[in-house]
């Protein structure tokens, strides 16, 4: 787990004065699950296709296994890709689309009179059919290979994609918003199955998505990313309970984002009153942003509370209620199971490792507050990714 | 519902019935009788006289196929990687000529290939004969160009090459693009990419191609005639003569004419046949 198998360094994508990329540097680990996470237009996808040798860096370099690769076109590279929206070959049967990598021959690097080649090795028939089925099988497919790709569903022309790209064994399979098409239980099953599918390989995944909720539950490390750089990198826990800053914490998860100022090392004040926390190694009189997560709030009685507020809103969500409350005038997100009236008054009590510190950005004041919370709005922002407007800011070769 | 649609459908099998059934018809009835009105053979088993028409109309149209298809190919594969702008202006190129009348095209070359015509007189002009001349002692005035199989191909390939450009634009427009990078991600070159990917994928477009110009190349008449000089007499002349020309007789007009129809029908079947597998893959 601990060798660096691609290094991003310093990279730079511009087209023009539009620029996507803004010196990423990203180190990717042999055998991890790495997730490049964050809205439409984040430079995710201009990562992955840097990567699979789609786009040249305007600078920067690209490491392979220690080597610079920026020159090494894309089916030289040990690097397999599963596309959006799968680009299996229509003219193909589903045996003849996993063979096709494999009839092109596996690249290997020979040593040559002391200096690495790359060259293509033909495989025997008996091989590439033998590797086929067995591919086949690993991603439930055993009986498909005569079908026509037409005649699939969405869900099983996404496991051919997969087993056409990972039966050419390479070292790390690139996959782009792979699950994007398919429908919610279908995204969940498959979730558990490339995961299942990278551990028994042993392959490095680097996994593009939008969805912050399938980045916390399949990855070893997740990286956030936002205008072209890079916001966070950590495993999911991390990301979660310790977001660096306002936009992390908004988009991974729900939560409030209220301005305070550190007083002192573990006491931070909000709404001109003190909270304990286990933040430390702020300026005195710091101002910061404080992130309380909605799970994190206990509703009291409004005597007992350490804020007073009044509800304007809930909503039943089957194991908890979302319920927004009113504290002088910022609107605050609160799951909890208690079932709370709207107008009625309660006051809430928040655990020192229910809050977290984090410096101010950029992105001070322009999340967490659910004054225009309603459910409508929660579902056009999960449904708002836009395959054409990503392609064509992200493809950009057209140009 | 459906009895609606199918009432929709009735001036389209009017015309259909009046326009192709009917004259077909005609035809046949025409090609198996003599002008008395009596069933008769005679007119196929004669037909073994114009074998050297039938071959030569064959061959002069799948030459000009081929050309057509040489150069169609690569210019719509150009067009199709290159921005909207470059395709419009390149499409508009392809398309003008075509607003000119046929007659008039096909004169035009005339003039230019003339035996004292455009083409020659600028070579004399530049000094090529006096050149030739000169260096083998012959005494060149003119190149032969019009009233050969040469002229009646060129003739050919300049009217119906859009007819190939035009469908095989048309599919290599479309191909997803994800399909060549998924091809270069799976370790196929740029040769592979075209042969495994691309050829595959256009070839619906390069059928259709094919048939659009084989087709009208293989009958023409007008091309033949002015280019030819009538030293290449092609089908198209042929089955003219017998209807309008001095040999009429439109039962063998009829015949010769029916004779075509059936070699072209069988050669667009198995031209069909052997893209079927890919086309089907494609349109489904």
């Amino acid at each position: 787990m601990s060798k660096e198998l691609i290094c991003l360094s310093n990279c730079v994508m511009s087209y023009g004065d539009d620029i996507v990329l803004d010196h990423i540097n990203l180190y990717i680990k042999d055998k991890e699950f790495l997730t490049l996470l964050g809205p439409s237009g984040c430079g995710k996808t201009t990562t992955l296709r840097i990567i699979g040798g789609f786009l040249l860096p305007t600078s920067g370099d690209i490491l392979f296994d220690g080597a610079r690769i920026n020159d090494v076109p894309p089916h030289k590279r040990m690097v397999n890709t599963v596309f959006q929206r799968y680009a299996l070959f229509p003219h193909l049967n589903v045996f003849e689309n996993v063979a096709f990598g494999l009839r092109m021959g596996q690249t290997q690097i020979q040593e040559v009179k002391g200096k690495q080649v790359r060259c293509k090795v033909k495989l025997p028939e008996e091989e590439i059919r033998s590797r086929v089925l067995d591919m086949l099988e690993i991603v439930n497919l055993k009986g498909f290979e005569k079908r026509s790709i037409s005649a699939l569903s969405g869900g099983q022309q996404q496991r051919v994609a997969i087993a056409r790209a990972l039966v050419n064994r390479p070292k790390v399979l690139l996959l782009d918003e792979p699950l994007g098409a398919l429908d919610m239980r279908l995204r969940k099953d498959m979730q558990n199955e490339l995961k299942r599918i990278q551990q028994e390989m042993g392959i490095t995944f680097i996994y593009v998505t939008h969805d912050q909720e399938e980045a916390l539950a399949m990855s070893d490390t997740v990286v956030v990313m936002d205008g072209g750089r890079i916001q966070q990198i950590g495993t999911p826990e991390d990301i979660y309970n310790e977001p660096k800053n306002a936009f992390v914490a908004d988009f991974i998860g729900e939560s409030n984002i209220i301005d305070g100022v550190m007083r002192a090392d573990g006491e931070v004040e909000i709404f001109n009153r003190r909270f304990q926390c286990l933040d430390k190694g702020f300026a005195p009189n710091e101002p910061v942003d404080v992130v309380i997560r909605p799970e994190d709030v206990d509703i009291v009685a409004e005597e007992q509370g350490q804020l007073k507020g009044t509800v304007t809103s809930v909503t039943f969500k089957g194991v908890h209620y979302d319920t927004i409350v009113d504290f002088y005038g910022f609107k605050w997100l609160i799951q909890t199971t208690d079932f709370c009236p709207v107008d009625s008054r309660i006051g809430i009590k928040i655990d020192p490792d229910g809050i977290h510190v984090m410096k101010k950005s950029r992105y001070s004041g322009l999340f967490g507050d659910y004054s225009s919370y309603s459910e409508e709005y929660d579902e056009i922002g999960d449904a708002d990714y836009d395959f054409e407007q990503d392609g064509s800011r992200e493809g950009g070769d057209e140009e | 519902m459906k009895n609606r649609r199918s009432l929709f459908a009735i001036p389209y099998v009017i015309w259909l019935a009046l326009l192709v059934v009917v004259p077909i018809v005609i035809m046949t009835v025409y090609s198996f009788t003599t002008a008395d009105g009596v069933a008769t053979l005679e007119h196929f088993v004669g037909m073994n006289a114009y074998a050297g028409v039938f071959l030569r109309s064959f061959q002069l149209a799948l030459i000009a196929t081929l050309i057509s298809l040489l150069i169609g190919y690569p210019v719509s594969y150009l067009m199709a990687r290159e921005g909207p702008g470059f395709q419009r202006v390149a499409m508009a190129l392809i398309m003008l000529p075509m607003w000119m009348n046929f007659l008039l095209r096909t004169y035009s070359w005339m003039s230019i290939l003339e035996n004292n015509g455009l083409l020659n007189q600028l070579l004399a002009a530049v000094g090529v004969f006096d050149l030739i001349n000169a260096l083998t002692g012959s005494d060149i005035q003119y190149f032969q160009m019009i009233r050969t199989p040469g002229a009646v191909v060129l003739g050919m390939v300049y009217n119906y090459l859009p007819f190939m450009i035009l469908p095989i634009y048309s599919v290599l427009v479309k191909l997803d693009n994800s399909l060549l990078e998924a091809a270069q991600d799976l370790g196929a070159s740029t040769v592979d990419t075209f042969r495994r990917v691309i050829l595959p994928l256009s070839l619906p477009g390069v059928l259709s191609g094919v048939t659009m110009v084989f087709v009208p190349s293989v009958s023409t008449f007008a091309i033949s005639r002015l280019l030819g000089g009538g030293t290449q007499m092609m089908l198209g002349d042929l089955i003219e003569n017998q209807f309008l020309g001095g040999a009429y007789n439109p039962h063998l007009g009829a015949a010769i004419a029916m004779v075509m129809m059936v070699i072209v029908v069988v050669c667009m079947a198995v031209m069909k046949h052997f893209g079927e597998g890919e086309e089907q893959a494609v349109m489904l």
